[in-house]
């Protein structure tokens, strides 16, 4: 299994040659403001506008660790770092001449080679740029974690090129495990993947196709039952957002609402992908698809979406969340804190996943889309736990890009009038306003300055009500007299 | 014994083959032959050793948990006498033969003696394995005077590492009256050869020997073709080395003044590789097969070697051209070396020696004041050749441009102008796959 490491990435497009990096460099490494004893290099003196540091970068099959005929240059097995060895460097300069880079140089003030070595995993350099120049990556950590885990679904499955739900469904089952039980209703999960072909199943945990409105409750039962059994088994739902938020959500809101312990995965593409393209209810205003087309009557669909991620706050769930397979990290976080929480009630977690097909976009990027959508706050990132009782921007953006941005590059938005755009702007403007709200206030409001809508402490006093006289409408007088108060 | 892969040489070469082998082939049967009985360690790093910088157990390549773990048989101490191409089989020196399905050789090379009278007989010192480094500085100890032989990287890395211990050491040249001149010219080469006057180090560049009387243990009388005569306590010989490869019997591979290598490596005997100082492969600019022996090239052609045997290339094999296109064949060798004497540094790569004129454009800085000097070979818009003493240029930098052939267009003169920050940029915008130039 191959390594991941931590990165120090370099953008030079982003660098405007302030070279603080160098002295923080040689600050931390000489305690010196000489920039001579910078492992990372400015390049400067060029007559277009261009800067940009240069530093090791670490290589995977380093010529200078290979080239060092004292054995003074080793790759750490752990962090990946070259690392320089002072006691046996001979300064034979050999490395230097491997190199390609200038990632290792000579230090005329100390007589030695010097390079970075990620300051030990906390480099100076990146605290101090203040562009953006220099980013430490700690994808790796994702990597190292997931990667050794058995993807349970099956290889060669049938997604259309570019598809972000047989990505996304992968990431989750391979990280959810396999004492699951899946929940595929009608859609492209089991068309695509579950189904499989040629007799074989595409998943590898036990898995079965709900009708497309009772998802939530055919797992409510199967969890129910194996907890009677002493099993901890988890019930995963890999549900569209026809499955959720149309036809499923009877069952859906039932099952949230009496806290059944369930995994609620939703792959929202906005439609009813797998048999055409048909419009749902969180398809957005304006969007073209088979049953909102574009002519000289309708100018794709009339009416705003709904907003499901607020309406499942709304029903004391043990987790509500937004996910982005472009955010991986964010994802896998959400996943987890979403499969511990279906131990102790309902957990939803609502994904977006663009549609190549439906959409009409090219295969090559949906996670490009997926990334516009989080970056013009179309689709915010945020959680809910309600041990904590709060809702948190898991992936604030502070300067949104215009929402334009988003929607010019998707083909079923191609049509869009200024007036279309505009509300599909207010829209994502009202979800922000109220989300941020409920971020800052949280749920209960309490403590706050705003006043508070729900009277405070009263006096409970059970009243003694006699209704025997009461008149249940049709129902015989004999009957009235079983009914007393407080009975149900 | 039987083994599926063979390798003659544990340093630089030896050990690339063996780590790129493990990575095609996990499991195949390894092993490693030494001559030397102790772990594997480059001859690159000898002077050091000389001059007390570093100590023969720090500078270990590998250690014995790396052959645990690669599952690599390490026959340390024990010396090919003979090996049958033909029946793929070798002798070593304890009797014991191993029959091999694939062998490197990797055996480097090994000093040469110049034909002055006296010079066997005496008790000299070369300086190519660790036992011979442990034994100049033994002599070292008692020794006041020391004549060393040979202007090359020994001679003049033993030059310094002697009179750095208090030794009063005379240099004297081999055939040609220069110093380092494979890669130094005329200029460069007077730098350096003035540091090292200036330390208080003989070397009159006039003087040749004669013959040498050998003395008491290690004396020795140096009789100089003027007629003069300079005593030693001490010699040292470092005059050349040829490739290590009289081992053949039965269907030798072809060889001249190394084993012929194609550009993986292969000899004309087809389960023969060879790599390293032993290995005659061809030569990026002439395009001749010619002797290379540094120790970029070493591991290098190693890893070619070691790709090759585990059949990693057949792919690429499999279609003409494609492997010189992409670069899994050897491109060539570059003559490329760093040469740090007295704290001063310097580097030669590529056609370093080339002088003003023909198809070749020159550019030098020179200030013998300050002992520095930077010189650059142009063929029209390509960096062929670079020299640098106390400069603050990227050697590895330099190279590359060199080996990449890379166009500069119309950046030469920025580049000459400001060679630090062009080459930097160049390489930079290179590896992003975002070339401006």
């Amino acid at each position: 299994m191959t390594q991941a490491y931590y990165t120090l990435a370099v953008h030079p497009e982003k660098c405007n040659g302030c070279g603080e990096c160098e002295i923080a460099c040689a600050k931390v490494k000489a305690d010196s403001t000489d920039v001579a004893h910078s492992r990372i290099k400015m390049l400067r003196n060029f007559t277009d506008n261009f800067f940009g540091p240069v530093v090791c970068m670490q290589c995977g099959e380093p010529t200078c660790v290979k080239s060092c005929p004292a054995n003074a240059l080793t790759k750490d097995p752990d962090t990946g770092v070259v690392q320089w060895h002072e006691e046996r460097c001979v300064t034979c300069t050999i490395c230097t001449l491997g190199c390609p880079y200038s990632g290792i140089y000579y230090n005329p003030v100390t007589s030695h080679v010097m390079k970075c070595d990620h300051c030990g995993g906390d480099p100076a350099c990146v605290k101090v740029c203040k562009t953006g120049a220099l980013e430490y990556m700690k994808n790796s950590d994702l990597y190292k974690e997931q990667s050794p885990l058995e993807d349970l679904f099956a290889p060669g499955l049938a997604g259309c090129m570019g598809c972000n739900t047989e990505l996304m469904i992968r990431h989750v089952l391979r990280h959810v495990g396999p004492d699951t039980v899946l929940a595929a209703p009608p859609g492209c999960v089991p068309g695509q993947c579950v189904v499989g072909m040629n007799g074989e199943c595409g998943c590898k945990v036990p898995s079965f196709h709900p009708l497309l409105t009772n998802t939530a409750s055919m797992l409510a039962g199967i969890r129910r039952y194996y907890k009677r059994k002493g099993r901890d088994v988890t019930c995963l739902a890999l549900a569209g957002d026809g499955g959720a938020a149309d036809v499923g959500f009877q069952s859906l809101s039932g099952a949230a609402e009496r806290g059944e312990e369930i995994l609620f995965v939703v792959i929202d593409n906005e439609g009813y992908m797998n048999t055409g393209m048909q419009r749902s209810s969180t398809t957005p205003l304006g969007s073209w698809t088979s049953t909102t087309p574009v002519g000289p009557a309708l100018q794709g669909k009339p009416r705003e979406a709904k907003y499901m991620p607020l309406i499942m706050l709304m029903h004391s769930c043990e987790y509500v969340a937004t996910a982005s397979m472009a955010y991986p990290i964010d994802f896998h976080e959400k996943i987890e804190k979403a499969y511990q929480a279906s131990k102790r009630g309902f957990a939803y977690v609502h994904v977006f996943s663009p549609c190549t097909t439906g959409w009409r976009f090219p295969g090559d990027m949906n996670i490009a889309v997926q990334r516009k959508a989080v970056e013009t706050n179309y689709f915010p990132l945020w959680e809910y736990e309600r041990s904590k009782d709060k809702l948190v921007f898991t992936y604030p953006v502070d300067e949104p890009k215009p929402l334009e941005s988003y929607l010019s590059v998707i083909g079923k938005f191609r049509h869009l009038s200024k007036d279309q755009i505009n509300q599909l702007r207010e829209q994502a403007i009202k979800r922000m306003s109220v989300l941020q709200r409920i971020a800052e206030l949280g749920l209960s409001s309490a403590g706050t300055k705003e006043q508070l809508l729900v009277a405070g402490e009263g006096e409970f006093k059970v009243a003694d009500v006699d209704v025997s006289g009461v008149e249940w409408g049709g129902m015989p007088k004999s009957h009235s007299k079983s009914v007393k108060s407080g009975s149900n | 014994m039987e083994t599926k892969y063979l390798i003659i040489g544990s340093s630089h070469a030896g050990l690339s083959a063996a780590d790129e082998i493990r990575i095609n082939d996990p499991d195949g049967g390894l092993t490693m032959v030494s001559m030397e009985d102790c772990l594997p360690y480059s001859p690159t790093v000898l002077p050091y050793i000389v001059s007390g910088k570093v100590d023969a157990d720090e500078i270990r390549l590998r250690d014995e948990q790396y052959f645990a773990d690669e599952k690599i048989s390490f026959l340390k101490g024990k010396k090919v006498v003979k090996i049958d191409a033909q029946a793929s089989k070798v002798t070593l020196d304890d009797g014991a033969e191993i029959g091999y399905e694939k062998i490197l050789i990797a055996t480097g090379s090994e000093p040469t003696l110049p034909p002055i009278p006296g010079l066997k007989e005496s008790k000299y010192h070369v300086l190519r394995t660790m036992e011979d480094a442990q034994g100049i500085n033994k002599a070292a100890e008692q020794a006041k005077t020391a004549v060393i032989l040979g202007t090359g990287l020994v001679g003049m890395h033993a030059a310094e590492g002697l009179a750095e211990k208090g030794l009063k050491v005379e240099v004297i040249r081999g055939r040609r009256p220069a110093v380092l001149p494979n890669y130094f010219d005329k200029t460069s080469m007077q730098m350096i050869h003035k540091v090292f006057l200036d330390h208080g180090i003989g070397c009159n560049l006039d003087n040749q020997v004669a013959s040498i009387e050998p003395g008491e243990g290690e004396k020795a009388k140096v009789i100089l073709k003027n007629g003069n005569a300079i005593d030693a306590d001490m010699l040292v010989v470092g005059t050349g080395v040829r490739s290590r490869m009289d081992f053949f019997v039965n269907g030798a591979p072809q060889m001249e003044e190394g084993i012929l290598v194609d550009d993986m490596m292969r000899t004309s005997v087809g389960n023969v590789w060879a790599a390293g100082d032993v290995a005659q492969a061809v030569d990026f600019f002439s395009e001749k097969k010619e002797l290379n022996a540094i120790l970029p090239d070493a591991f290098e052609q190693g890893k070619i070697a070691g790709m090759s045997m585990s059949g990693d290339l057949k792919a690429v094999e499999a279609v003409p051209g494609l492997g010189k296109q992409e670069g899994f064949f050897y491109n060539g060798g570059v003559s490329m070396n760093t040469f740090n004497f007295f704290g001063n540094r310097s580097f030669a790569v590529g056609l370093s020696l080339v002088e003003d004129g023909g198809e070749y454009v020159i550019h030098v800085a020179s200030d013998a004041d300050r002992c520095f000097y930077q010189k650059f070979v142009f063929k029209g818009n390509c960096l062929v050749g670079a020299i640098g003493i106390n400069s603050s240029l990227d050697p590895g930098v330099i190279m590359n441009l060199i080996r990449r052939k890379v166009d500069m267009k119309d950046k030469v003169e920025d580049f000459i102008n400001d060679p630090q920050n062009v080459s930097r940029r160049i390489m930079w915008e290179t590896w992003r796959g975002v070339a401006k130039i």
